[in-house]
């Protein structure tokens, strides 16, 4: 099928070529440098592990050799740092360390090895890159910014109104079919887990407890009667292949696997990013500076194009408008000019559960460790989980985060805009989503109650073990208990499956609670709380938020991440859906089903469904985006706030025609 | 039981729904056109890339079998009215105990020389929608005849692929026998502002062929040739019911139906753009080929083919639909000419793409009716106050309870007020702005007394 589509004007053809040379240079810049390792530039100030190296280096030829790329150099000084800590080793067995030298100062631990080598790889660089910084930084980010804003500003121009054209004619935005798609999905999984293995260092056992609870959600969707494997989802191009958004994905997904995996080979970005990192920090650059960097560049110009695209909706400018400043200010600049001030690293809108690392030790640690500034972040830190959002989320429901704050929601409003019709609406991809967010919520609070169990003191402090879990179990229990109470009373929608796995879940949690607080074992729910949070950065913090969050938007749609795996998401969902006076309220009988609404939740709700029948929509997973009611052609939607009816939100059936009192239904 | 229905558009399958709901009888929807459900008013979203095919689909596919709703795909073609069968064109026969007829309509073809070339058609059906499809390729001009709300779509549509249209209305502005004039000469500007070329008072004469048996341009009746390769038909559609021409079932314009939507045959109803009702309520056509009542019909011929006698009422009017960018509701009795004791407030943004107007007895002081462009309101809230013939000082006064736009978009009930004031020389004040809390408590308020 040939469209005729919105040409180009010469303006934006002139910005598409701009930003794709960009891009093409951006990621050229990796390669273009070469790497040549010398005492100078073996970053290391140990002088034992320093000496060390530098005889494995030289042993092994590397000293003063040029490798042309870092998947040479890389290796190569890989097999040196193994020699260093073979012959410290040896030395430490037959001598021991040198008077006044601690053990791991004296010998190379395995943890050291990623630090050194992408230090060493970045200073072993030399080049273009290297000598022009600043030049580079303009000719790739610089002009990939210009580029993005030709192509963008253009569409100031013509009458404002609903902009989605072509979007499914275009071969980026059109999406796959569902065996295409499932492939992905597969190869993502058995990849990411696969990898988790080497990543563990062969531990078997948290890659096969994840394989097994994936199986088993599977099992749980694919079991109920309503849908099989072979249904068609409604999501999913039946017939089209969007191959420009598979490139897209395929790109991301790779710049995610380097950026978690292997920052080594990402030095050229680091090394453009450095003027401005010394600007802003005064320190130099590391792959989380430039993926900051790129992050906000991407949330400010693809911002820019939503206000242009919604310029007639004043909640979707207000709203762009806001995620932009977060990102920008909060998430970007704050935290440097933090550092700069000799203060903790801190974003001050990222909570627990999703900043899953703020109850780490180093962090508490830092936190405690920093004085007034250090204690006021973490009483706000705390302040944001038990306060902002239960009441934030009671007046306003979750988007007062989720779509005007959060930078994962940031990103995905903006950079994920063109996307956000590719989430499945299929009732199947409902049921996967609720097993699969709440488990990563479940898998959170057990791996951060361990995480804390096993930093805090056995006694002494007064916020001790036993009180840690006495207070658990005291909130689990009493939440709980208070939805139980109010479901019991009719008050709140739940099933009674929903009841049982919940009160479940809550007495397994009370119960490891109980066990440890008599027996005093030091493993949190029998689990090295090590390794479990090894691997719940390595698979929630990482691959599912980074490389399938954001890697799969032009194949699953911009909130992949937001929608199955966000476990505050999960947090702020639960009191959206139960208590709170956020709503989507839907115009009496205006309603002609034609599905764009649906179609347009990029939290592949069916709003159709609710908005036909004359149902408010009230869902923990809505984000309160506000695009359905702007898409809507007839003006039927609504995002309201009201405590008037607030617990009766979702069982007001409005009669469109005939009320159910004239009715005699059979149940 | 088995109940069959004709028809898998909104009217069919509302009714089906609600047999489910009401009964456990055997229920087969039958259609020509496709095999599942899907959202008619949605056709020109598909067209213009917003959504494919699958996405107007109301339901997912796993909802018919699982509610055990048969869904057949065949054409009618004969209808034994004794024999309780309906015969399909590949010569199946089709007993059933009931019978709902939901066929809907065709678009009208007014004996316009040319009319049944390639190219030249309506927009009703999917099968019109790939028709345009097909066409589009390479199509240098389209006409479009006839000032209605599918006109525009289709004039909507072809812009989107950068195909120029000309549009003719033979009315001396668009859609002026039901938009009042200020609203209706609104959208002959939006047309324009969008590129299209609007001809207003120009009629039709004759479809000329390009010598291949396609559309090759239009002659109008003042003589003009225009060059074209497309012809779009859209002015009304007609109850579709020629198969039934040898039953006995009577039928004028379209199939006779009483207030209980049944027809002169035992157990056999129609509903929606098909029927024609015997008693229209006052002020209703007897019939009306829109998407609320062939809902409505739907849900009220279910409860009368199950037993629950159920007269057919459909409320207070209402409608809405989207000319380009602007968005149009109208709530109760709001007239392109109206009678005499009709008044109207009329208040119009300065852009020129938004008005709210509010139409009043203007004996009794009592509200009638409000026609929005651009400005969404409520229905439950407009309703309530047509229905309980609220004085217009009161409505105007709380004007906010009805504005269901977007948070932080502008509330233009002040200078409604104020304009209410300057035209009369009073003195009110806004009492209530937007917002769900008030709208909620003037509801349940009402619905408690």
């Amino acid at each position: 099928m040939s469209v005729k589509r919105n040409p180009l004007t010469l303006l934006q053809w002139i910005g598409l070529g701009i930003f794709l040379t960009a891009l093409l240079l951006f990621t050229l810049v990796l390669g273009l440098d070469d790497y040549r390792l010398h005492p100078d530039s073996l970053a290391v100030s140990n002088t034992y592990h320093k000496e060390a190296l530098l005889e494995a280096a030289r042993d092994q030829g590397m000293l003063n050799r040029t490798y042309a790329s870092s998947f040479a150099f890389a290796p190569a000084f890989q097999r040196a740092f193994r020699q260093a800590q073979a012959d410290l080793q040896n030395r430490f067995d037959q001598q021991g360390a040198p008077e006044g030298v601690g053990e791991w100062e004296y010998k190379l631990g395995d943890w050291m090895e990623q630090e050194y080598l992408l230090h060493t790889v970045k200073h072993s660089s030399r080049g273009p890159v290297r000598s022009n910084p600043l030049l580079f930084w303009l000719l790739t980010i610089g002009l990939g910014i210009l580029g993005g804003l030709l192509y963008i500003l253009p569409k100031f121009r013509g009458l404002p109104g609903i902009k989605n054209n072509h979007i499914y004619h275009s071969h980026m935005t059109r999406g796959m079919k569902l065996s295409v798609r499932s492939a992905f999905l597969a190869a993502a999984l058995f990849g990411i887990i696969g990898y988790g293995i080497f990543y563990l260092g062969g531990n078997y056992f948290w890659p096969g407890v994840s394989l097994l609870i994936a199986l088993l959600i599977t099992g749980l969707v694919l079991y109920k009667p309503k849908t099989s494997p072979g249904d068609e989802s409604r999501s999913a191009s039946p017939h089209a292949t969007a191959w420009i958004g598979l490139i897209t994905g395929l790109y991301l997904i790779g710049f995610y696997v380097l950026l978690y995996w292997t920052p080594q080979h990402l030095t050229g970005w680091m090394i453009l990013s450095d003027p401005l990192s010394h600007t802003l920090s005064g320190k130099e650059a590391s792959q989380w500076f430039v993926y900051g960097t790129l992050y906000t560049v991407a949330v400010l110009v693809m911002g820019v194009r939503m206000i242009a695209k919604y310029r007639h909706n004043r909640y979707q400018i207000i709203r762009t408008i806001s995620v932009m400043f977060f990102q920008l200010a909060f998430a970007f600049l704050i935290p440097e000019i933090l550092v700069r001030l000799n203060q903790p690293y801190f974003d001050f809108k990222n909570i627990w559960p999703l900043n899953y690392t703020f109850f780490f030790d180093w962090n508490l640690n830092n936190l405690i460790g920093s004085g007034a500034t250090g204690l006021f972040m973490l009483v706000w830190g705390i302040a944001l989980i038990v306060l902002a959002v239960p009441l934030l989320t009671y007046f306003y429901g979750k988007r007062w985060y989720c779509s005007w704050v959060c930078g994962c929601g940031g990103l995905a409003e903006t950079l994920g805009d063109p996307y956000r019709q590719l989430s499945d609406k299929s009732l199947r991809a409902w049921q996967y989503e609720r097993w699969i967010i709440h488990g990563v919520l479940v898998f959170a609070v057990i791996m951060t109650m361990g995480v804390l169990y096993s930093y805090l003191p056995a006694g002494e402090l007064w916020f001790n073990q036993r009180n840690f879990l006495m207070l658990v179990m005291l909130m689990l229990a009493g939440a709980m208990g208070y939805t139980y109470y109010r479901w019991k009373r009719g008050a709140v929608d739940i099933s009674r499956l929903g009841i049982r796995v919940g009160i479940g879940v809550t007495v397994l949690l009370i119960g490891i609670s109980a066990y440890h607080l008599f027996s005093g074992s030091e493993k949190f729910f029998f689990l090295n709380s090590n390794e479990t949070r090894q691997w719940y950065g390595f698979l929630i913090g990482s691959a599912f938020a980074g490389v399938i969050g954001t890697g799969f938007y032009p194949i699953m749609g911009n909130r992949v991440w937001c929608r199955f795996g966000c476990p505050l998401a999960a947090y702020l969902g639960l009191v959206q859906r139960f208590k709170s006076r956020f709503r989507i309220t839907t115009n009496g009988g205006q309603c002609i089903s034609c599905g764009n609404c649906s179609t347009y939740c990029e939290m592949g709700i069916d709003v159709r469904w609710y908005a036909q029948r004359g149902q408010d929509v009230v869902r923990s997973s809505c984000v309160g985006c506000g695009i359905c009611a702007a898409v809507c052609p007839r003006g039927v939607l609504r995002l309201e706030n009201s405590s008037l009816d607030m617990d009766e939100r979702t069982k007001h059936l409005r009669a469109l025609h005939i009320p159910e009192s004239k009715t005699a239904l059979p149940n | 039981m088995h109940v069959a229905i004709i028809g898998n558009g909104i009217a069919g399958i509302t009714a089906a729904r609600f047999i489910r709901k009401l009964s456990d009888h055997d229920i087969t929807v039958i259609s020509a056109e496709t095999d599942h459900f899907f959202s008619r008013t949605a056709l020109m979203y598909i067209y213009m890339g917003h959504m494919r095919y699958e996405d107007t689909k109301p339901y997912e596919d796993w909802f018919w079998p699982k509610n055990r709703i048969e869904l057949k795909r065949a054409w009618i073609e004969r209808v034994d009215v004794e024999g309780k069968t309906l015969y399909s064109s590949q010569g199946e026969a089709i007993p059933y105990d009931k019978l709902i007829i939901a066929c809907g309509s065709a678009p009208n073809r007014f004996g316009w020389p040319g009319q049944d070339l390639r190219r030249v058609q309506g927009l009703y059906s999917y099968q019109d929608l790939q028709g345009m499809e097909a066409a589009s390729g390479e199509l240098e001009r389209a006409v479009i005849v006839g000032g209605g709300l599918i006109g525009v779509e289709m004039a909507e549509m072809f812009h989107t692929r950068h195909i120029p249209v000309t549009f003719l209305v033979r009315e001396s502005s668009y859609w002026d026998m039901v938009l009042p004039p200020e609203e209706s000469q609104m959208v002959n500007r939006h047309i324009r502002e969008h590129g299209i070329d609007l001809r207003l008072r120009t009629e039709l004469d004759e479809i000329l062929d390009d010598g291949t048996g396609s559309a090759g341009g239009v002659r109008t009746k003042a003589g003009e040739e225009i060059d074209c390769g497309f012809v779009g038909l859209t002015a009304g559609v007609h109850p579709a019911i020629d198969f039934l021409k040898d039953t006995s079932i009577e039928m004028q314009k379209g199939i006779l139906v009483d207030d209980y939507l049944q027809t002169n045959v035992p157990d056999v109803y129609a509903a929606g753009d098909c029927a024609q009702l015997r008693n229209p309520k006052p002020g209703r056509r007897p019939i009306e080929a829109v998407w609320y009542t062939g809902r409505m019909a739907g849900e009220t011929v279910a409860y009368n083919a199950c037993g629950h006698p159920t007269a057919y009422d459909p409320g207070i009017w209402f409608n809405s639909a989207k000319f380009f960018d602007i968005e149009y509701q109208v709530y109760g009795d709001v007239q392109a000419r109206a009678p005499e004791h009709h008044a109207s407030l009329y208040w119009e943004h300065p852009e020129g793409r938004r008005s709210i107007r509010l139409v009043f007895d203007r004996n009794a002081g009592h509200i009638l009716g409000f026609n929005l462009m651009g400005v969404r309101y409520r229905q439950e809230v407009c309703e309530q106050w047509i229905r309980e013939k609220t004085p217009l000082r009161e409505v105007i006064q709380n004007l906010g309870l009805a504005n269901f736009d977007p948070e932080f978009y502008d509330e233009y009930e002040p200078e409604v007020v104020a304009l209410y004031n300057t035209q009369t020389g009073d003195n009110l004040q806004l009492r209530q702005k937007r917002g769900l809390r008030a709208a909620l408590k003037f509801l349940n308020h009402k619905q408690l007394n």
